[in-house]
This record gives structure tokens, C-alpha cells and sequence, in this order.
């Protein structure tokens, strides 16, 4: 560890042994210090983005870094073997650099606060909280542009500072960004936020220790640790097979014209410890696609997957970070090199999860579920409106929850813990536009014994001239279904100009001048169906036909046929007869064709030209 | 002579209070409730109380009334069938929800939704349009939208109507006609408008509470109107039911009919409002509650003798913009079970009850699982070697039986193991506790802590250990306390809108003017129920925040101070409650999110009833000598009857108080007293060096 922490009380803290109880009440007490670190952030902030969607996540972590409670595992320890500077009491650091915190947020607007917390003069824990920003300056309002071929086209980069050294605010640090980003206002109050929840943990693990004793407070971080990796070597063992399993999923392009770019992932298990393996998966894309995948973030990914079978009341953390090893490629689309670009990072760690449940569904496809909503689609939208003042909306999509197990998928649902939409009448009111539509697409979701659930159709009348941007991915590839389930719609952006003509829009594009009267319909995809379609029960298909979630075309994929508001059962018996005789075998996957396929059918389907084969170049050259 | 009855109906029993008016001599009763119909329950326990008083049911004035009806429609999904009708363009904003997954990275896996309260085929679309300045963009059309309804009307299966609309809360106007148009074709079933309910910003909160409205509406006026007849029968014509709202005020039986919605959390309101009526009357006016029954425990933070109110409620998994008091419930009752996942050895404590059936082991009931009451009976807290009166038959062996599962399964002892599970059920009441003060920027230390419920006196003295909250206060009748509020609160009711503008942009003279509009809105349901204007009283709210925020604070004000200092007067009183709560405040962007009237009628307050030494010494309180567990150690204690305590009698710990429906533990360095209203105070001794 190159970074110092200066600690003005040398007593060594000893390692206890601490009374079981007293561990379960520190593991609710901690968990409570999390969630009320979320509560004061979203009381505090001001972007949409955060306030209302829920953008944001936090973490405690113990001396060492790891982390005690949190989202999405620690970055703290890449972030000190990263930071060369010392350390004191009242210091609260800043960053959005991923090359300079090994990716600990993977793309510039995700402004990180840690917070050493101190008690005594002696380091007690860290917290931390990451924020997405509103805007972090660059090419594009919204700092994401899907053209930028580095890193510097994406805004300001903030290495690891301190924004406070000793308990003071280096102001002039602070206005230097905030001179540099179109939202000064939003970022100040958002980074207030961030560090009044980060404060908020502090003094909750100082009240802890001086309950319990600084000693028991140490000593416990330390066993609920343990605790995940004792459970975790029996998940491990359970779904892991020592045979390796391989799963292949795709980017569908990159917004400038090629694609699809594949990431593919072999998992197998030597002894206790799990492998993954990013071997195979594509180089690094010419544009902003990218995502540098955090290996210790994947091993959050896994784990939280799995451990809920278990014990779903437990503080999931760190602890068995060392039962799994990650490998990512150098210079691939997962790793790429500086300063290649990263900020449209969203659809690659969307698609990470597709991975993992292809993976681990390969050994128990009844525990699996389909292709989800592997994404956070984004608008953008900004200008100046009729007062000339400057406006700049940032949406994030929600789209249909894969057919599971459990049951169908949910209709136009996130898959990201805690977001939420931002209600129409508030965006309304704050900004002009109007949303003519707000439903999710009929038939979007894959037919299944589960259906998928389906994407979501919002039509966004705009009010002003300004400038839109979309960020939306499987518009191509669909999202799979499993286990004898259709894959789901897929996505499509279709633009009415205000004189009736009409352009379906790129998946990814920025810059498109909008104006006044102009409709947007942004439609996001749908889940992929879980299970044979022909054993679902007629009367559910009949209910979501009732429903309009369903139409009578599209019962037709369950072999349902309706009349007069009932099911024809005699001709329902007759056409899945029909239909399971003709078909060919059912598959583990069904991903609507193969590549060469899939682009064969594009233009007439999408009426979009598909990307042409990624070529790629030695990175950094 | 004049009475007033307190009626409470909770899940397992249902409790009367009747007061003399004059005197304030009380009367309480205890029945069993009768879920099917409640009011069988409320009626049976009428003529208990009657006999044993003596009291004839004709000089019984005014009934008020908390009632868990409108809650437990909604928990058992046994409310109406709801159409709804939306703006065109919206018909699956309940559908969609939000977006909201629950849980964390992963919880889609196995999140299971509960069918909507208005399924989507009862809902149509009205093809019409209000802008985000309330002006309209599309007039509705009524041909399309009669020709919708008939078509719903002719599904046949419609016991209530919603109307919610897009940006309704700034002009109601299309609600209001599509309403009229509703009428002609909907002719004998209720229907309720979001303009009405609920004017608040926010599509899927105002549809979901409009609905929710509706949902328990056709149950809630059955009920109340079969009360009100049966109570006239009984009582007279001039017998006047009220029914406690959630917000800890009363409604008139017809206002609170039409707007259920408001009574969601009509019971906790009730156990809260009992609390600040003893605490208060002891001196005692910034309490923490704490009620902890059979499978949750509801606290609150009570500041000048006054509950704070929250602007949401929430029951199950349903969230409503309906005003409340803020009562916070943790899944952590009598009944909660204990158990230890085998691969993290972990303790848990709930959320899973054994409610009333099976139940604790220790009740016999054919209940096996470990419960946070077993752990109490294996330490000793809960007696089970002495018939005390009136409780419940306790088999010992049954609960250690239960017990020492969990104790295997940890590997540690029997008495570590019960101590562990009331530590971790404390420990998350702590947590709710907690979040009623420390994270609202309040101290516990500056508190007292009440504690009541049918455990809720078992479990005090520790939880004012952990909280610092002292004394605790246990008040008379800890069981029947619910029945205590719903009989000391005044009738109330309110209007508001939202407003959405920023401080330094409002016009006072029409702030004014708006606020007079509320005030006659508010005033209304009272008038009609024939409290004449001089005895209505009006204070003013309203919401602020920081443009952009999420949060916002309620501030309130008297007319009179706003004509002194005009605006300035909110953002001061929020500057200064956002620095306590965030440590920060900025110097503009004050926004005012709502304006609200609170209208509540005067009323003649309940003499105070002082208690008087009751000529017996410590020793003749004593029923029996007994021993608990304690940190570690077993303790030789005593049992006491409440009922021969008075003032001038100080309990030392280790001693356990007894009294009909509840068990008071008073721990080794403590002790109690009973002031003159009746409540037990526990402090610590002095010099004692206990903890736990």
C-alpha cells in the first residue's frame, strides 16, 4: 500500500473475541447506518438523477478497505494501492478517475467521496459513496458522448483529491470542477449530499465503538466478513462446476457503425475458488462503449446473485472475495487501455449480468432466468428554454424483468436495486416537454410458461428546440429466452417531426436537433420468455389479452387462439399440436438466429443499416 | 351525567373506555374482537362495559372510535373491485409502479408483486389532457369516454370508481366533469376523484391512494353506517360517532366514510395519541412511543406534546399520500420467531410471527417455533410458577423446549440463547427508535420513553438502557392505552394544494387569499356536522424545500404571524430545521411545495384524575417472591400488583409489575415509581452500575 494513513494515537487495536449476539446486533446496526446513508442522500441531493432514480451507492468498509456493508463491493483497496499521498484525520477525498482507482467507478459523471473515519486519533473505517453527476463537462450535455475516442472528450478528470484536507474545504479545487461542468449548481448539492451520508456513517461506527468498545467493533467487522465466506465456500462448492461452462453474450454496436462486439466468459471452479475467465472477449471499441470492469466489483456481482439463497437477511460483503479470481483481458472491451474512452460504459455492465445468469443457469436451467433488462437506457435532452435559461434532462429507461422461475417477469421494471422513474408530472413541471404516453408494448415480452416482462413504450412530446441524446442498446440482438421461451422485443426509437414525417433513430446517437412539437418514442426492450410457451395456461394468456399486455396475435406464440373474449380451447388443443410437432428441438438458449442472421433481417426489421464487423487495431495505437 | 367511550378495535381484542366527562372517572372492558363484523365486538363490549359500571348506555354522548377496518381490507385483500379511469397514454401507471424492484442487487430474482388494486381490466382511458401549468391541452372528450364507462359499466363487476388524471392536482376541472358523466352511468356506487383526495403532485403516489380510497371505501361506510344505527339504537338520537384518523385527529363518521384513505393508520394513532394524553399529563412532553405487540412494534417521536405527522402512510407494501402520524413499525412483536440459518450460525429475530395461531410455544396453542415471548418466559420475565390474574396459562417447559433449539444450533447456553433473542428484538427497536430521532436530528436524551402494547412494559426498562430515554414510562392501562387516545382527541380535518413556487416569487396578498380558500375547504366537514364556527379552531402548514430536493419540511404558522412578517417567516423556521437535520442550509431557493389548513373543533378538556396514596405499603403490593435472568445472572426478584401501587411507593429492582393485561420488568439498578396521573416512571438508582 503506497498511500499512508497518518495516525496521531499508535495503540494497536486487538483482535477480541466478541459475544455471538453482540455480532448480530453490530450486523443490524450496520445495516442500518447503510440504509440511513441513502436516506440523507436522497433528502439532500438535487438532481433527479440521484434524488428520484436512486443513481448512487454506498459503502462501509473496514480499516483494511473491504467491505463491511455496502452495494457493490469495496473499491477502497484499488483505490489506495492507487493513492500515493498520506492520509489524516478530516480528509475527505474525491475522484471519478477509473484508471487512477482501478475502475472503482467506470466512468467519469460517477463522482466518488470517501471518508476515512476516525476516532481517537486512531483509523477506525472507511466510508464511501459514489453519485452519478448530472454533468462532468466534455462533447455532450450529460457527459456521455458516444463519439468520444479518449478519455479527455468526456470531461474533467478528478484523481484521487482531497476536497478537504484536515476538516477544511479546498474551495478553489472545488470551483475549478464545477467551472468545468454545464450543472455547477446540481453537482455542488449533489457533492454535499455525498459527503453528508459519508459523514452520516462516520459518526454511526464511532457511536458504535464507543458502545461496544473500539476493540469489539474492529474485531466484528472482521467476523461478519468471515461470515460471507464461510457461506459463500458451501455456494461455491454447490454451483460451481470444476468443468468449465462458456457463455457468449453481445454489445450490439459501438454508435459508430460497428458491431456487434462480443463478451464472452468461462467459469469453472479448482478446489474452493471460482474462476472467471474474459478470455475470448472482443478488443476494446473505437468509441465510448467500453467498460472497465473492477474485478472485485464482478465478485460483488456474483455473490450477491447467489448468497440470497441462503441467507437473504445477511450483510453481504467482501468477505470471500478470495475464493474467486477474475480474469479480464488487457486492452479488451472489459479492460481497455488509457485513455480510451468509457463513459457509454452502461450496456456492457448492464450485459456482465446476462453473462453470469447464462452461466450459472447452464448447471440448473430451472433455476435460471431469461435475458433481462440488461441496461439503464438513457435520453438526454437539453437547451435553452423560453426564459433563455439553460435546461438538460437525463432520463434513464426501464424495460420488461426476464421470464424466472418465480414467475413472469415484471412489466416495465427496473433491474438496478433501488432506482425508480422520475414522475412524469415532476419532469412536466421542471422541464418543457411533455410525455403523451407512458405504457409498456404489448407482445414486447417473450411468450413462455413465464412470460418476459414487457418493455416500455414513453412518447416525450418536446416543448422547446434544444438537443436530444440516446443511449439504448439490444436493438439487435435480442434478449434470450431460456428453457423453451421466445426471446423478447427488442428496442426502437422512432421520431415524428412535428410535420408528420417520421426516422427511426439509432440505438446510440447524440446531437439530434429536436424541435418544438417534435414526439419521441422511446421503446425499450423486452425480457425474455421463461419455459415452453405452449404449456402456459390458456387462461393466464387469455387474462393478459384482457389485460392488453398481450394481443390476440400475439397469444398465437402460446398457441392460444381467443374469440369472443374466450379461449377457443378445440382450436387452441389443434394449433399447439401443430406448432410443437413442427418445431424444431427446444434449446437451452433461444437468441432469434445467429449473428449473420440477425443482420441479414435488419434493415427490413429495424429499418436501421446494420453495424459492420468490428475491426480493430492494436489499442493504444 | 355525560359520558364519552373510547372504542379500539385491535386484531385479537377489542377495547372500551368510558369516561365521565365531569369527573374523569374511567371504566375499561376488554372482549374479544369479531373480524367478520367488528361491530358485533364493539356492541358485545358496549353492554360488558355497561353492566359493570352501571352506567346507563343513554348518557353515553359521543362514541370515538380507532378502528383497523380500512387497514386490514387492504392487508387481506379484501377490499371493493376498483375501476379506474386515466388519462389516455396512462392506463399502466399502477402496472409499472415506478419502476420499483425492492431488495437489493438481484431482489428482481425474486420479487413477487401483489395484484393490483385496480386490475388493468377495469381500467379505460379518457381521451383528455391538463398541461404542467393547468392549462388544457385537450378538452375531454365525452362521447369517447361515455362509451368507455358503459362499456366497463357492462362488465358488471365495478363496486367503486377512481378517476385520476394527469396534472389534475393544478385544475380538477376534467376530473370534476368526467365525474358528472360518471354518475349518469355508475349510478349507486361510490366515486372518488384524485383532485379531491389527494391534490398532490406525483401520477402513480396520487392514483395509488385515489384507488386505495376507493378499494376500502364500500367496506368502511358499511361498517360505520351499521355502527352508527346500532349505536342510536342503543344510545339515542343524539349520540355522535367519531372516527380516529391517522393523523391522530377525529373525523365525523360521514367525513371519514368518504375519505378512508385518511384512516389507514387509524390504530396506531390511537395507542399514540393515549401515550401523550398520560405522558403529558405527568409532565412529561417530548416522549418517545413505543408499542410493541404480537408480530411489530410501532414507535413515534412525540415533541411538545405533539405527534409529528408524515405526509405518507403505509400498510403492507401499499404507500398512500395520506397524512399520519409518523409512526415507524419494525417486523420485531411478542410473537416474532428467532432462528439460526445454518450456514452463517447468525441469530435472526423475525420478520416471521407466530401471530396469534399457533403462537408462542409457551401459550400452548400448538405453536413450536421460538419466539421473542418464549425467550421472555425462559428468563423469568413473563412468570409462569404463579397464577397471576387474568393472564394467559404459561407452559415453561414448552417455551425452554423452544428455546433450546436456538441454543443448539448457536452452540451456546439455554439462558444466553433467550437473552440473545430479546437483545436482537430490542436491538431492532433500537433501530426504529432510532430512526424516529438520532436520523431526524433529535436526541433521545432530551426524551422520555412510553412504553406500551401487550410486551411493550416487558421490554421498557432495556430499551431505555439502549436509548438513554428516561424516565420510561409505563401508563396505566399499557393495553387499553389505544382506547385512552381514541377518548382525549379533538374532531380535525384539513384541505391542501399543491403549490410549487418559489419563496421570493410569491405575492402575499394572493398567499393570503389562498390560505382563506383552505380554511373554508377544511372548515367544511365540521360545519356540516353542526360545530358551529366559534368553536373551530385553524392553524396553517406549509411544505418547503430547496428547489430540486426530494425532502421537504413542514412548517407551521398563525395567520397573524405571516401578516406581521410576511414570507421571510418560512424560510427562517426551515433554514433553521434543515441545519439540524443536514448540518447545512443554502441562502435561496426556497420553494413552497403545499399549503395546508388544519381545522380542528375545541373541545371541553377531561378533568384530570388525580391518584391518591392507596394506604398500602410496599410489602402488601407483594404478590410473591420469583428470580429472572439477567446479564448473565440470575436475579431474586418480586412481583407486584399494580392495582395497590400508588404515589409515595418506589419498587426497587429486580421486581416484575403485574397488572390484568400486562407484565412490567423493572431490572436489577432500577426503580419505579407511580406519579399522581397513574404512570409507573423507571430510573435508574442512584449510584447503580448496571448495564446491559
Amino acid at each position: 500500500m503506497l498511500s499512508k494513513l497518518i495516525e496521531t494515537n499508535k495503540a494497536p487495536f486487538n483482535k477480541v473475541d466478541v459475544d455471538p449476539v453482540n455480532v448480530d446486533i453490530i450486523e443490524n446496526a450496520l445495516s442500518n447506518a447503510r440504509e440511513e446513508m441513502d436516506a440523507v442522500l436522497f433528502r439532500t441531493a438535487m438532481s433527479p438523477g440521484i434524488r428520484e432514480q436512486g443513481d448512487c451507492f454506498p459503502i462501509i468498509a473496514n480499516r483494511d478497505g473491504k467491505m463491511v456493508v455496502g452495494q457493490f463491493g469495496s473499491f477502497i483497496k484499488g483505490f489506495l494501492d492507487a493513492y500515493t499521498g498520506q492520509i489524516e484525520e478530516g480528509d475527505i477525498i474525491l475522484t471519478n478517475d477509473p484508471y487512477l482507482c482501478n475502475a472503482a467507478v467506470s466512468h467519469l459523471p460517477d463522482w466518488i467521496v470517501l471518508v476515512p473515519i476516525f476516532k481517537d486519533g486512531r483509523h477506525l473505517a472507511w466510508s464511501a459513496m459514489f453519485g452519478h453527476m448530472s454533468d462532468n463537462g466534455g462533447m455532450v450535455p450529460g457527459s456521455i458522448p458516444i463519439k468520444a475516442e479518449t478519455v479527455f472528450q468526456e470531461g474533467i478528470q478528478i484523481p484521487p483529491t482531497k476536497l478537504y484536507k484536515k476538516g477544511v474545504l479546498q474551495h478553489e479545487i472545488l470551483e475549478l470542477i464545477l467551472r468545468n461542468v454545464r450543472t455547477p449548481q446540481w453537482n455542488r448539492f449533489d457533492l454535499n449530499a455525498l459527503i453528508a451520508s459519508c459523514r452520516t456513517a462516520a459518526k454511526r461506527c464511532v457511536e458504535l465503538a464507543e458502545r461496544f468498545g473500539d476493540d469489539v467493533f474492529n474485531s466484528t467487522m472482521d467476523i461478519i466478513l468471515e461470515r460471507n465466506l464461510i457461506a459463500m465456500t458451501h455456494i461455491i462448492k454447490m454451483i460451481v462446476p470444476e468443468s468449465p461452462r462458456v457463455f457468449e453474450d453481445y454489445i450490439c454496436d459501438d454508435g459508430m457503425g460497428m458491431g456487434p462486439y462480443k463478451l464472452k466468459c468461462t467459469m469453472w471452479r479448482e478446489g474452493d475458488k471460482a474462476f472467471f475467465d474474459f478470455d475470448g472477449t472482443d478488443p476494446q471499441a473505437q468509441s465510448s462503449i467500453n467498460f472497465y470492469l473492477n474485478e472485485e466489483l464482478f465478485k460483488m456481482f456474483f455473490g450477491s446473485f447467489t448468497i440470497n439463497m441462503i441467507d437473504p437477511q445477511i450483510v453481504f460483503n467482501d468477505g470471500f472475495y478470495e475464493l474467486v479470481e477474475v480474469r479480464v483481458p488487457e486492452g479488451s472491451i472489459l479492460k481497455p487501455k488509457y485513455p480510451a474512452a468509457l463513459s457509454g460504459r452502461t450496456h456492457a455492465l448492464g450485459r456482465v449480468f446476462d453473462i453470469l445468469g447464462g452461466l450459472l443457469g447452464q448447471g440448473a436451467p430451472e433455476a435460471m432466468n431469461a435475458a433481462g433488462f440488461s441496461d439503464s437506457p438513457h435520453l438526454f435532452y437539453s437547451g435553452y428554454d423560453d426564459n433563455n435559461e439553460w435546461f438538460q434532462l437525463f432520463q434513464i429507461g426501464f424495460g420488461g424483468i426476464p421470464g424466472r422461475p418465480v414467475g413472469d417477469g415484471l412489466d416495465g421494471h427496473s433491474l438496478w436495486p433501488g432506482f425508480t422513474n422520475v414522475p412524469n408530472e415532476f419532469i412536466e413541471a421542471y422541464f418543457p416537454l411533455r410525455i403523451n404516453t407512458y405504457e409498456t408494448i404489448a407482445d414486447s415480452g417473450g411468450a413462455g410458461l413465464h412470460r418476459g416482462g414487457n418493455g416500455l413504450c414513453v412518447a416525450y412530446e418536446f416543448l422547446n428546440n434544444g438537443k436530444i441524446a440516446i443511449h439504448d442498446d439490444r436493438w439487435l440482438t435480442y434478449p434470450w429466452g431460456v428453457n423453451g421461451g421466445k426471446p423478447g422485443l427488442r428496442s426502437s426509437k422512432l421520431l415524428i417531426r412535428k410535420d408528420g414525417s417520421q426516422e427511426y433513430l439509432a440505438a446510440k446517437c447524440d446531437d439530434i436537433v429536436v424541435k418544438k412539437g417534435d414526439v419521441l418514442y422511446f421503446n425499450t426492450w423486452g425480457g425474455g420468455g421463461w419455459g415452453d410457451p405452449l404449456k402456459r395456461n390458456p387462461e393466464l394468456v387469455l387474462t393478459d389479452v384482457n389485460r392488453e399486455l398481450v394481443t390476440i396475435a400475439g397469444a398465437l406464440e402460446y398457441g392460444v387462439v381467443i374469440a369472443n373474449n374466450a379461449v377457443d380451447s378445440d382450436k387452441t388443443a389443434a394449433l399447439r399440436h401443430k406448432i410443437s410437432t413442427e418445431r424444431p428441438e427446444i434449446q437451452l438458449f433461444e437468441r432469434g438466429g445467429t449473428i449473420e442472421e440477425i443482420k441479414a433481417r435488419c434493415l427490413q426489421e429495424t429499418h436501421l443499416e446494420p453495424p459492420k464487423t468490428p475491426v480493430f487495431h492494436a489499442a493504444g495505437a | 351525567m355525560s359520558y364519552r367511550l373510547g372504542v379500539d378495535v385491535g386484531g385479537t381484542f377489542t377495547d372500551l373506555l368510558l369516561i365521565n366527562e365531569k369527573t374523569g372517572e374511567t371504566h375499561s372492558a376488554k372482549v374479544p374482537s369479531t373480524p367478520q363484523d367488528p361491530s358485533i365486538g364493539v356492541l358485545n363490549g358496549i353492554d360488558r362495559l355497561s353492566a359493570v359500571s352501571g352506567v346507563a348506555l343513554h348518557n353515553i354522548h359521543r362514541v370515538m372510535h380507532g378502528t383497523t377496518i380500512a387497514t386490514n381490507a387492504v392487508l387481506t385483500g379484501k377490499g371493493a373491485k376498483v375501476g379506474l379511469v386515466t388519462t389516455k397514454g396512462y392506463k399502466q401507471v399502477l402496472q409499472v409502479a415506478r419502476s420499483f424492484c425492492p431488495g437489493g442487487l438481484g431482489g428482481w430474482v425474486s420479487f413477487v408483486k401483489k395484484p393490483l388494486l385496480a386490475p388493468l381490466e377495469l381500467t379505460i382511458e379518457a381521451d383528455e389532457r391538463i398541461a404542467a401549468d393547468g392549462s388544457v391541452v385537450r378538452e375531454l372528450n365525452e362521447h369517447s369516454f361515455r362509451i368507455a364507462l358503459k362499456a366497463l359499466h357492462a362488465k358488471g363487476t365495478v363496486e367503486a370508481l377512481t378517476i385520476c388524471f394527469i396534472n389534475s392536482y393544478l385544475n380538477s376541472n376534467h376530473e370534476q366533469q368526467a365525474r358528472q358523466i360518471a354518475k349518469q352511468i355508475f349510478t349507486d356506487i361510490p366515486i372518488s376523484i384524485s383532485s379531491e383526495v389527494v391534490p398532490e403532485m406525483q401520477e402513480y403516489e396520487r392514483t395509488e391512494t385515489t384507488v386505495i380510497n376507493s378499494y376500502v371505501r364500500p367496506e368502511v361506510a358499511n361498517y360505520i353506517d351499521n355502527l352508527q344505527a346500532a349505536l342510536v339504537d342503543r344510545m339515542g338520537e343524539s349520540v355522535l360517532l367519531s372516527i380516529l384518523r391517522s393523523d391522530g385527529g377525529l373525523a365525523s363518521g360521514s367525513s371519514a366514510a368518504e375519505k378512508p384513505v385518511n384512516l389507514l393508520l387509524s390504530g396506531p394513532a390511537g395507542g399514540v395519541t393515549g401515550a401523550i394524553f398520560f405522558a403529558s399529563r405527568g409532565g412529561h412532553n417530548n416522549v418517545l412511543t413505543f408499542d410493541m405487540g404480537g408480530t411489530s412494534t410501532d414507535v413515534a417521536l412525540i415533541q411538545n406534546a405533539k405527534a409529528r405527522i408524515r405526509r405518507e402512510t403505509q400498510v403492507g407494501d401499499v404507500t398512500v399520500r395520506s397524512p399520519s402520524v409518523d409512526v415507524r413499525t419494525v417486523g420485531a412483536g411478542g410473537g416474532s420467531i428467532a432462528f439460526v440459518p445454518e450456514l452463517t450460525k447468525a441469530l435472526r429475530v423475525g420478520p416471521d410471527s407466530a401471530g396469534a395461531v399457533p403462537g408462542p410455544a409457551a401459550y400452548m396453542k400448538g405453536g413450536t417455533a421460538p419466539t421473542v415471548c418464549d425467550a421472555n418466559v425462559v428468563l423469568g420475565y413473563l412468570p409462569s410458577d404463579v397464577q397471576l390474574g387474568g393472564a394467559m396459562k404459561i407452559d415453561k417447559q414448552a417455551a425452554v423446549n423452544a428455546v433450546q433449539t436456538i441454543a443448539d444450533a448457536m452452540g451456546i447456553s439455554l439462558m444466553a440463547a433467550a437473552e440473545g433473542i430479546v437483545k436482537i428484538a430490542n436491538e431492532a427497536m433500537l433501530g426504529a427508535l432510532r430512526v424516529v430521532s438520532v436520523e431526524q436530528g433529535f436526541d433521545p436524551r432530551d426524551f422520555a420513553l412510553v412504553g406500551f402494547g401487550g410486551a411493550g412494559p416487558l421490554h421498557a426498562n432495556a430499551m431505555g438502557i439502549l436509548t438513554n430515554a428516561w424516565p420510561v414510562i409505563i401508563p396505566p392501562g399499557p393495553g387499553v392505552l389505544c382506547a385512552y387516545g381514541d377518548a382525549t382527541t379533538r374532531v380535525q380535518d384539513e384541505a391542501s394544494r399543491t403549490y410549487v413556487t418559489l419563496v421570493k416569487d410569491i405575492n402575499e396578498d394572493k398567499l393570503l387569499a389562498d390560505l382563506s380558500t383552505l380554511h373554508i375547504k377544511a372548515s367544511e366537514s365540521l360545519l356540516n356536522d353542526g360545530i358551529a364556527p366559534a368553536e373551530l379552531l385553524v392553524t396553517f402548514q406549509v411544505d418547503l424545500r430547496y428547489i430540486g430536493q426530494a425532502f421537504q419540511l413542514t412548517i407551521e404558522f398563525a395567520l397573524e404571524e405571516l401578516q406581521q412578517k410576511g414570507v421571510s417567516l418560512f424560510i427562517q423556521a426551515f433554514d433553521k430545521e434543515h441545519t439540524q437535520l443536514f448540518t447545512f442550509a443554502l441562502d435561496d431557493g426556497h420553494e413552497v411545495v403545499m399549503l395546508r389548513a388544519v381545522v380542528h373543533a375545541k373541545t371541553e378538556p377531561i378533568p384530570e384524575l388525580i391518584m391518591k396514596h392507596k394506604g398500602v405499603d410496599l410489602k402488601s403490593a407483594k404478590i410473591c417472591d420469583t428470580e429472572f435472568f439477567f446479564a448473565g445472572q440470575t436475579h431474586q426478584a418480586v412481583i407486584y400488583d399494580r392495582g395497590l401501587l400508588g404515589p409515595g411507593i418506589t419498587v426497587p429492582g429486580p421486581a416484575i409489575v403485574n397488572e390484568m393485561d400486562s407484565t412490567t420488568v423493572i431490572l436489577p439498578g432500577y426503580e419505579a415509581s407511580t406519579d399522581s396521573v397513574g404512570n409507573l416512571l423507571i430510573n435508574s438508582i442512584k449510584g447503580s452500575n448496571y448495564h446491559a
